[in-house]
């Protein structure tokens, strides 16, 4: 048991998912060549003025509402003031004093099943900097710079905080990352740094008041790394003041690969950003109407969906948490479900088999080359006992190939399923009659040990069959003529 | 009210400008006198008086999430100092 106590608050960077910047008609679409959506507005082009998009200020009040907050009615923009090649105008337009989420909460479940809320302090909208790449192939001492992301809208999510360990704060991040997927307004792909988050860390004798100097661990773009930067960095400030060294305060960078941490900048040196209110946009008054339009046309939240695949579908609470909290998973679901009229088995198959395959191969399931309706069509033939569980595999394998639909697959490579009981029950005599010697130590063998040999005769039927009798059928034949034989 | 050297400094390096020997007094007695100024606005009684973001009686209009922008980049990084492979080039950021 530690000595110390572990507080920890967040601050995710959003990226919403509009079609264009915050501040400009240039597209967003991600992979684009350098600087080919960078319009004058984005860089910073003399005599050029911002003009907000409506969909970046929906999408923020979206998020209010699913952390039920308090919604910024009049929400003014300001300017954050620094010097880096990547911010073309010189500041940030970013929101301070009057954000357009105020206080809200999200409720965050750990692996014992305890339930924790998270206070919000507030969310508000801004816009993300360009590229900086340092590794290019240019001569020696220069930088590129690529401002296609300059002007991407973003929303910056501040935690109060309220996180003692690394578990909770994944937990928090993996919610937070469930509810803007659910409700559409970020498209979640994280390595392509839709969500990013700085993790402010300290550490306190155990039960003390007083908090301690925190440092700010940034732009972590996976779980894993989140998690191990958390773990790192409280190993380092009690280690530093268990030997009589002091925390100082300070930005700190995480590098995923050498899973190690370094020091930025202290925070004295460049903590001065001059905030005032910014001239060229006006307040930005958000209506009751609109709050209440939005709100009616808001998409299920994960937590109500979760509830409604236990209840609709019969999940267990496990499996609902799982499939309940992807958005794109949980659709995908739904789909084999309805096509396949089998739940159990559309969610064993979309957790396992699929979601593993996907996720050894890093693809994400809106790519999934198995899609709902083929995987629907192979569970129907499991369901009706036309193939068995090993034969699934394989026509998933096929199908995962591109070799067609389950029924295809399954008449192309003779995958049927032997259910005729006629025909099984020959099979199996046909195995007995030749294995006589196996029959006899059957027969010779206690009654309390039979059970082991069963498993002998199987392998010699499925192999007769090639592997298509069905094997609940033949375990009943094969019983019935053993007994019979006693 | 009097801005110590110390601040202008600081502010010279916040702001990326350079101020010399000479005119750094000259500058410290402006922006005192800005603020001088600003010490006379608090007089005022502004009790029951909302604090404005911005002096227009107006609101900020909102634009549809279409793409309205081409691509420019040839004529952007013509008037660029430097640029490579499609990216603008500045002097080496981090060490």
């Amino acid at each position: 048991m530690s000595n110390w106590d572990t507080v920890i608050g967040l601050e995710v960077h959003v990226q919403l998912a509009t079609k264009t910047k915050i501040f400009s008609g240039a597209s967003t679409a991600f992979g684009a060549e350098p600087n080919t959506q960078a319009c004058a507005i984005d860089l910073a082009m003399p005599g050029t003025l911002p003009v907000l998009n409506k969909q970046a200020v929906h999408y923020a009040v979206m998020f209010g509402l699913a952390i039920d907050a308090e919604i910024g009615k009049e929400s003014a923009f300001e300017r954050k003031n620094y010097f880096y090649p990547d911010l073309p105008k010189g500041y940030q337009t970013t929101q301070l004093e009057k954000p357009i989420v105020g206080r809200g909460q999200v409720e965050i479940q750990l692996a014992d099943g305890s339930k924790k809320n998270i206070r919000i302090h507030h969310a508000h909208l801004e816009e993300d900097a360009g590229k900086s790449l340092h590794d290019g192939n240019f001569r020696h001492g220069v930088s590129g710079i690529d401002l296609n992301r300059a002007g991407t809208p973003l929303i910056e999510i501040v935690s109060e905080p309220d996180m003692t360990s690394a578990e909770e704060a994944v937990a928090f991040a993996k919610k937070l990352h469930s509810i803007v997927t659910s409700i559409g307004i970020c498209d979640g792909e994280m390595s392509q740094g839709s969500m990013r988050f700085d993790v402010n860390v300290s550490v306190k004798p155990r039960g003390s008041d007083t908090l301690g100097t925190r440092t700010e661990t940034k732009n972590l773009n996976s779980f894993k790394f989140m998690e191990e930067a958390i773990a790192k960095e409280v190993e380092r400030q009690i280690d530093l003041i268990e030997d009589g060294g002091s925390v100082i305060q300070e930005t700190r960078l995480y590098n995923g690969d050498t899973k190690t941490a370094r020091s930025m900048r202290s925070k004295e040196e460049a903590n001065d950003y001059r905030y005032f209110p910014c001239p060229d946009l006006l307040p930005v008054i958000v209506s009751d109407e609109t709050i209440e339009q939005l709100r009616r046309s808001m998409p299920e939240l994960p937590d109500a969906r979760q509830a409604r695949f236990v209840e609709q579908y019969g999940l267990s609470e496990y499996d609902a948490g799982i499939l309940g909290s992807d958005a794109p998973m949980a659709a995908y679901f739904e789909t084999v479900t309805d096509q396949s009229g089998n739940a159990k088995l559309a969610a064993n198959w979309t957790m396992g088999e699929l979601a593993g395959r996907l996720n050894n191969e890093d693809i994400s399931i809106g790519k999934s080359p198995v899609s709902a309706e083929q995987l629907a069509g192979m569970i129907a033939r499991i369901a009706d006992n036309s193939i068995s569980g090993k034969m699934a595999k394989q026509v998933f394998e096929a199908m995962w190939a591109g070799e067609g639909s389950a029924d295809e697959i399954i008449e192309a490579r003779g995958l049927k399923q032997v259910s005729d009981s006629g025909a099984l029950e020959q099979i199996v005599a046909d195995v007995l009659a030749a294995n006589q010697a196996m029959v006899d130590d059957y027969i010779n063998t206690d009654e309390a040990k039979r059970k082991k040999k069963l498993g002998g005769f199987m392998g010699q039927i499925m192999k007769a069959s090639k592997g298509q009798a069905n094997p609940q059928q033949v375990n009943q034949i094969l019983l019935q003529k053993l007994n019979e034989l006693l | 009210m009097n801005i110590e050297r110390h601040e202008i400094e600081k502010l010279a390096t916040l702001s990326r400008i350079a101020i010399n020997e000479e005119t750094i007094n000259q500058v410290s007695q402006r922006l005192s006198s800005v603020l001088e100024l600003v010490d006379q606005l608090q007089a005022v009684d502004t009790s029951g008086v909302d604090a404005m973001s911005h002096p227009l009686q107006a609101n900020q209009r909102l634009r549809e999430d279409e793409v309205s922008e081409i691509n420019q980049r040839e004529a952007f990084q013509g008037i660029a100092p430097d640029t490579e492979d499609g990216l603008f080039l500045v002097p080496k950021v981090i060490e």
